[in-house]
């Protein structure tokens, strides 16, 4: 684990990208559009440190899509139902919890693959929203936006308690002897138990993390706007898992570090802004995108190899 | 012939010869060089030194691919066939040319198939899915793939360790049969009546050497003592005379009943009704040939697979272990077989893998205090002589013996009353493995009732106070520490008392 190699590679693109924007597009630089920029991709943070704590375990999590949009409208309908804000949040912390602990009991209780559950909780959570929901945007009730604080004081709320649950996820995973875990079992199972480690409980509690996580992504999203879209989320956990593979994290398990994860985010959600300045069509961000992960995932292989 | 692996050199110097229409046994403990024997023959490694003849022609360079042109074929233990796919397709991806783009003629394979299953004398339809069919019948199916290759040569690596008498009989026929048709069998084999049976000849390699080739007698022959040699011989050969029996380890006074099984069986593993005692400050060696059940025995007690029947007590209170977290619990540590696999996390800093086993249980929320982890690591570091950077140095990054010595310190750490170490030694060189063995008797000393599961033989004589050996499943005999190895042999081989 003492290799920050491949952190530093990302790094280096990360900086590099802000270096070229800096240069040939110094509005990226502008503080109240970087502001949003930033408070937009808070969300995806949690979501993203969640899954590559899940890729870590050798596991995936292909649901978190759905189940952010689940808790989302799940807490918008309380709030619109009257519910006190705090409330509104609980329902979405629980819905996140228990959309995890149905994937973690079938993963880890089970023992099936999460490829495979998480791709038909995926469904059943959309699907279902969709019948619920007819794609009918739901009115939060006045004051939720931003807390019932100023945007710009919101806006801060917001990043700030994204980047502290990233500090304390990152924390947590060197010094608590239960993060250790996850890499443990991540990198082999089977020697994970002969050390007396529980395979089972540790990969079910990382569903649920993951769970919560998106529960908590849920929120953040919610107080950005007047009314949740039930149709959010839609290909977040795509981006989620890029970030995480960017950053850093080996599909193959064991392997990765938060604020790797933290760097690839930012190095991909660089890539819209700076087309844009660059006047290149915004066609293109996807494909670069895609391009970026591939030559992450190749990199990977490369060194494997050697 | 020789071949070396990294430090370990498995063959020194091995000559065989298979003559064509004979049944040649090969014969030696564990670890004696079998395995890589066979596969230096089958292309599978490249001898380092020594030359292969085939057919009177040197052959210089033997690649998998070769070997099989040249006739050469091996029937593993575990047969190496596709179980989803049928019969006929499985004997079609062995003999056809791989030519992806040909059209495949099912009536012609199916028509071989069946032929050359007629052939091997197997009752077996070409179409049923080989996952449906007995370990025999696909053993069977792996020799009509030898016959229907034209095999000259055909390797059996203990073809009989999972069949039935009656699915013996029909295999030596088979054999025999092959042998008629002028095909060279070598024939391996822990079973010694078997071998006295079925083989023509026989060589037993030790330490990776050709130690003796002789003839048999033939089966049923009236006069055995007329060529051949005796069971008696044979396994003097195999563990060699030059073994002296090291008395070297004073005894341990040994204090009360630490660990005691009583008739504890295993149906999922084979296990049965082993019953014995270790001592606080004794060392007892497992002994016993690779499948005995030792490291399924190991499992149990730690918990990974659990007894089916039998109790276990720890200073004499009855416990039950159902997982690993319950027999650290009860002061049980487990240093598996596989150290690179199983021993340690490799990708994990030295320090992170000493304390894994102290913090295993999920639920205590520790935070990993640093400066109290690295103390710890560098104190087995400095106690067990581990060379590394230091202790934040990862796993993968030492040697052999230093990644066994940091499997240990793991199970140390947790300061065990019990320690089970399975193969300690595998794979470490000279150095490492008396320090090792340092190791296991200070640890006796201190009153850790231990039990080393080994299959070198002068390792269990020389470590042990007490050396139980196993076979199929069951404890089959107990002997004194220091007690000559062809007895150890004979009882792991399941021979009456061989007369010293």
């Amino acid at each position: 684990m003492r290799n920050y190699f491949r952190e530093l590679c990302v790094l280096a693109a990360l900086f590099l990208m802000l270096i070229l924007l800096a240069i040939f597009a110094p509005n990226f630089f502008e503080l109240q559009p970087l502001q949003s920029r930033l408070t937009a991709a808070a969300p995806k943070l949690l979501l993203a440190c969640g899954v590559a704590l899940v890729i870590v375990a050798r596991e995936i999590d292909i649901s978190i899509g759905s189940l952010f949009a689940l808790a989302g409208s799940g807490a918008a309908m309380a709030a619109a139902a009257g519910l006190s804000f705090p409330a509104a949040v609980a329902v979405a912390l629980i819905i996140g919890l228990a959309g995890g602990a149905i994937n973690g009991a079938l993963v880890a209780g089970l023992r099936l693959p999460s490829i495979v559950v998480t791709l038909a909780t995926m469904v059943i959570w959309r699907e279902g929203l969709r019948l619920g929901q007819q794609g009918v945007f739901i009115n939060l009730p006045p004051g939720t936006q931003w807390f019932g604080l100023s945007m710009a004081a919101g806006q801060g709320v917001v990043c700030g308690i994204a980047f502290g649950t990233l500090l304390l996820l990152a924390l947590a995973t060197r010094h608590l002897a239960a993060g250790r875990f996850i890499y443990a079992v991540g990198s082999d199972d089977e020697a994970a138990r002969l050390a007396g480690i529980s395979p089972r409980i540790t990969r079910f509690f990382v569903f649920l993390l993951m769970g919560f996580l998106a529960g908590m992504g849920a929120v953040l999203n919610m107080v950005q706007s007047p009314q949740v879209d039930p149709n959010s989320g839609r290909g977040l956990e795509l981006e989620a898992i890029a970030a995480a593979v960017v950053g850093g994290v080996a599909v193959t398990g064991g392997r990765g570090r938060l604020w790797g994860v933290l760097a690839g985010l930012l190095l991909l959600l660089c890539i819209g802004p700076a087309l844009t300045y660059a006047g290149v069509r915004p066609y293109w961000e996807k494909a670069i995108q895609g391009g970026i992960i591939l030559a992450a995932v190749v990199a990977d292989g490369l060194r494997r190899q050697r | 012939m020789t071949k070396s692996f990294h430090a370990v050199q498995a063959l020194k110097g091995v000559s065989f010869e298979l003559r064509e229409g004979e049944v040649h046994a090969l014969l030696g403990e564990n670890g004696a060089g079998k395995s890589t024997l066979i596969k230096v023959i089958t292309g599978a490694h490249a001898p380092d030194s020594g030359t292969i003849e085939v057919g009177g022609c040197v052959v210089s360079s033997l690649t998998p691919v070769s070997a099989h042109a040249m006739g050469i074929a091996c029937i593993y233990q575990q047969p190496a066939l596709f179980p989803d796919l049928t019969v006929t397709e499985n004997i079609g991806l062995r003999l056809d040319p791989p030519g992806g783009l040909l059209r495949v003629r099912w009536g012609d394979r199916r028509r071989r198939a069946s032929e050359l299953l007629q052939r091997v004398g197997a009752a077996i339809s070409p179409d049923s899915e080989v996952r449906s069919l007995s370990m025999p019948e696909q053993q069977l199916v792996e020799i009509a793939c030898a016959l229907g290759a034209g095999a000259r040569i055909v390797i059996m690596d203990e073809p009989t360790a999972s069949l039935t008498l009656r699915e013996q009989r029909l295999l030596f026929d088979v054999v025999r049969d092959l042998r008629s048709r002028g095909v060279g069998v070598i024939y391996i084999s822990h079973r010694l009546e078997e071998i006295f049976a079925l083989a023509d000849r026989v060589t037993v390699l030790r330490d990776g050497q050709s130690v003796a080739t002789h003839d048999l007698p033939k089966a049923g022959a009236e006069n055995p003592s007329q060529a051949g040699l005796t069971e008696k011989e044979l396994i003097r050969l195999m563990v060699g005379r030059d073994v002296q029996s090291a008395g070297a380890t004073e005894p341990v006074p040994a204090g009360a009943d630490r660990l005691s099984l009583r008739g504890i069986g295993c149906a999922s593993s084979g296990v049965r009704d082993v019953s014995f005692s270790v001592r606080s400050g004794e060392v007892v060696g497992l002994a016993g040939l690779v499948g005995a059940g030792r490291t399924e025995l190991a499992r149990i007690l730690f918990g990974i697979t659990p007894a089916s029947s039998g109790e276990i007590l720890i200073d004499g209170q009855r416990v039950s272990i159902h997982s690993p977290l319950d027999a650290i619990a009860l002061g049980i540590g487990y240093v598996p077989e596989d150290r690179r696999r199983h021993g340690l996390v490799l990708e994990m800093p030295v320090a992170s893998n000493i304390s894994m086993a102290v913090h295993s249980s999920f639920f205590r929320w520790g935070w990993v205090r640093r400066v109290a982890e690295s103390k710890l690591a560098d104190g087995f570091i400095d106690r067990l002589s581990i060379k590394c950077a230091d202790s934040q140095a990862a796993g993968s990054s030492l040697s052999g013996g230093n990644q066994q010595k940091v499997a240990l310190a793991r199970w140390l750490a947790t300061k065990p009353s019990v320690l089970v170490l399975d193969e300690p030694t595998q794979g470490v060189d000279v150095g490492a493995k008396s320090e090792i063995h340092r190791i296991i008797r200070d640890l006796a000393r201190e009153g850790v009732a231990v039990l080393v599961i080994s299959s070198d033989l002068p390792e269990v004589l020389q470590v042990s106070d007490r050396i139980l050996v196993m076979r199929g499943g069951a404890v089959v005999s107990e002997l004194p520490g220091g007690s000559a190895p062809d007895r150890v042999m004979a009882a792991a081989l399941g021979k009456s008392e061989v007369a010293s």
